[in-house]
């Protein structure tokens, strides 16, 4: 973990990566509606599929989809380490459903694997199947007075937040979204609305970033 | 107010889908194994179209106790088929919770004029298309997802091919003619106007498509999804192989970084020595024993 940390911060310090890229990983899932939501709410979004794209991006999404899907493709196609690396050196990410359940510490009642990014332990299809799924207009403060329409497709919940976690967004008393320094996590899929404010939100996390990475260059 | 069932989570569970792969399955111990190798879904059934192929007789909606089996066995989405037609088989399937619903020509046709009305239900549904007519009547009566008819069973990847070309080929024309022929051009498909004018503006169908029947191997995967395919639907191309979890993996490997061949040759030759499922030259099948031209 250390000699990982130290080889991102390298990276960030070379500036190989443009500072308002934002990646969307692209093993599997709704990456295009997350490329064109990035779009909309002003950022510049590309497909990562490999480490190399990895190090163009300046913040990473990890979309909606299948996460015992991704697990095993971001293992077999080395992505695992490359991406704590980074995102420990302070790369934003933002795990939106399946995204969210890859970066948490770990997944209530299995043994399924993840990259452990946030300090959350998730309840997968904890909302239940299909036909569960639902549209929900929510008040969510970080994103102003407005209810955003929020869509939870066979959803995961948040079932434990450890004590560095901003709890964002409840549904029925179960947490949905999340945040933690650079880590955003969502339950639901802002990227199949038009509403553009968590994008917006996590473009602000994003910004700040480059703040840090711009003052630390700096100052070296 | 939460609202269940809407179009938005129907099309949005498939949008999830989308560079996946979706394995037939028909023992909770395959689904486990299709998981394993990174399968985004299971299609739940008796019998895979190869052996419906081989034995005949009708093909119905499979056990309810095979299907729970396989719900419980699995943490991915699971799907299961219908006849086409049969609205009573599909009442059954959204009761005992399957995720999606596959009205399909594999199984024997229930009616001979008309498709479920999907609209109906919560559940959603995915049917087959070999062309963009077909593709937009079925997103009429509610469709969610759309996918080629390709035949399946047959481990042949030549009527895949024609179907999805045949739906981008048709698309692409519509984004290029001028407006005031949409009303002609819908009518010639036996499509909306509604519809065809969207697609028209949006030069995309407005579910997801993905590519079934025929795909055996990892380089099948990878031409459908460089055709247009936004995931594939394996059937008997996995446990019909001497080496289903090296072919799983393989055709999920390949499906992902379709667009790089250096991956998709890793992919072929992860399989070794291992035999691809027998196939069937499809001039040589009697028009009564094609499958996808089943329902219209």
């Amino acid at each position: 973990m250390q000699s990982g940390a130290a080889q991102g911060e390298a990276l960030n310090a070379k500036g190989s990566a443009k500072p308002n890229l934002v990646g969307v990983l692209a093993l599997q899932g709704d990456v295009v509606e997350h490329v064109a939501a990035l779009e909309r709410a002003g950022a510049q979004a590309i497909a990562v599929k490999t480490p190399a794209d990895l190090e163009r991006v300046a913040a990473l999404v990890i979309p909606g989809g299948e996460s015992t899907t991704v697990v095993r493709l971001l293992d077999r196609f080395g992505l695992v380490e490359p991406i704590k690396a980074r995102v420990r050196a302070g790369m934003p990410l933002w795990g939106t459903c399946m995204g969210m359940i890859v970066a948490a510490h770990d997944v209530a009642g299995m043994e399924q694997p993840t990259l452990d990014l946030i300090d959350i332990t998730v309840r997968r299809n904890a909302f239940g199947r299909q036909n569960d799924s639902a549209e929900i207009p929510m008040v969510i403060p970080a994103l102003g007075s407005q209810p955003f329409p929020a869509i939870f497709i066979r959803a995961p919940w948040i079932e434990r937040v450890g004590p560095s976690v901003e709890l964002l967004a409840e549904r029925d008393g179960h947490g949905v979204m999340v945040r933690s320094g650079n880590v955003l996590g969502t339950s639901f899929h802002p990227e199949l609305t038009s509403d553009p404010r968590v994008h917006a939100y996590f473009l602000t996390m994003v910004a700040e970033a480059a703040k840090h990475v711009g003052k630390a260059s700096s100052a070296a | 107010m939460e609202e269940k069932g809407t179009l938005t989570v129907k099309r949005g569970l498939a949008q999830m889908l989308k560079g996946g792969v979706i394995m037939d399955v028909v023992t909770p111990e395959q689904a486990v194994i299709a998981q394993e190798a990174g399968a985004v879904a299971v299609m739940a059934l008796e019998r895979i179209p190869a052996e419906i192929r081989a034995q005949g007789g009708v093909a119905r909606m499979s056990s309810l106790e095979l299907i729970q089996g396989i719900m419980d066995a699995v943490t991915i989405p699971v799907m299961a088929k219908v006849r086409i037609g049969h609205f009573a088989e599909a009442q059954v399937l959204q009761s005992i919770g399957v995720d999606y619903i596959d009205e399909s020509e594999v199984l024997t046709p229930a009616d001979d004029l008309y498709h479920v009305d999907k609209h109906a239900f919560t559940t959603p549904f995915v049917c087959g298309a070999r062309d963009l007519g077909e593709a937009l009547r079925r997103v009429t009566e509610g469709a969610a997802m759309i996918r080629s008819k390709g035949e399946a069973g047959s481990g042949n990847i030549v009527e895949a091919v024609r179907h999805i070309r045949a739906i981008r080929d048709a698309i692409s024309t519509l984004t290029t003619v001028p407006k005031e022929e949409l009303v002609a051009r819908a009518r010639d498909i036996g499509a909306s106007y509604e519809l065809v004018r969207e697609v028209a503006e949006t030069g995309k169908l407005p579910v997801v498509l993905f590519c079934a029947g025929g795909v055996s191997t990892p380089a099948d995967a990878a031409l459908m999804m460089q055709l247009g395919a936004e995931g594939i639907f394996v059937g008997s191309g996995i446990f019909k192989s001497n080496d289903p979890k090296k072919f799983a993996r393989a055709i999920v490997d390949a499906t992902t970084h379709y667009n790089d061949p250096k991956i998709v040759a890793d992919a072929c030759r992860s399989l070794g020595m291992a035999d691809a499922m027998p196939g069937i030259d499809l001039r040589k099948l009697p028009e009564s024993e094609l499958l996808a031209t089943r329902g219209n």
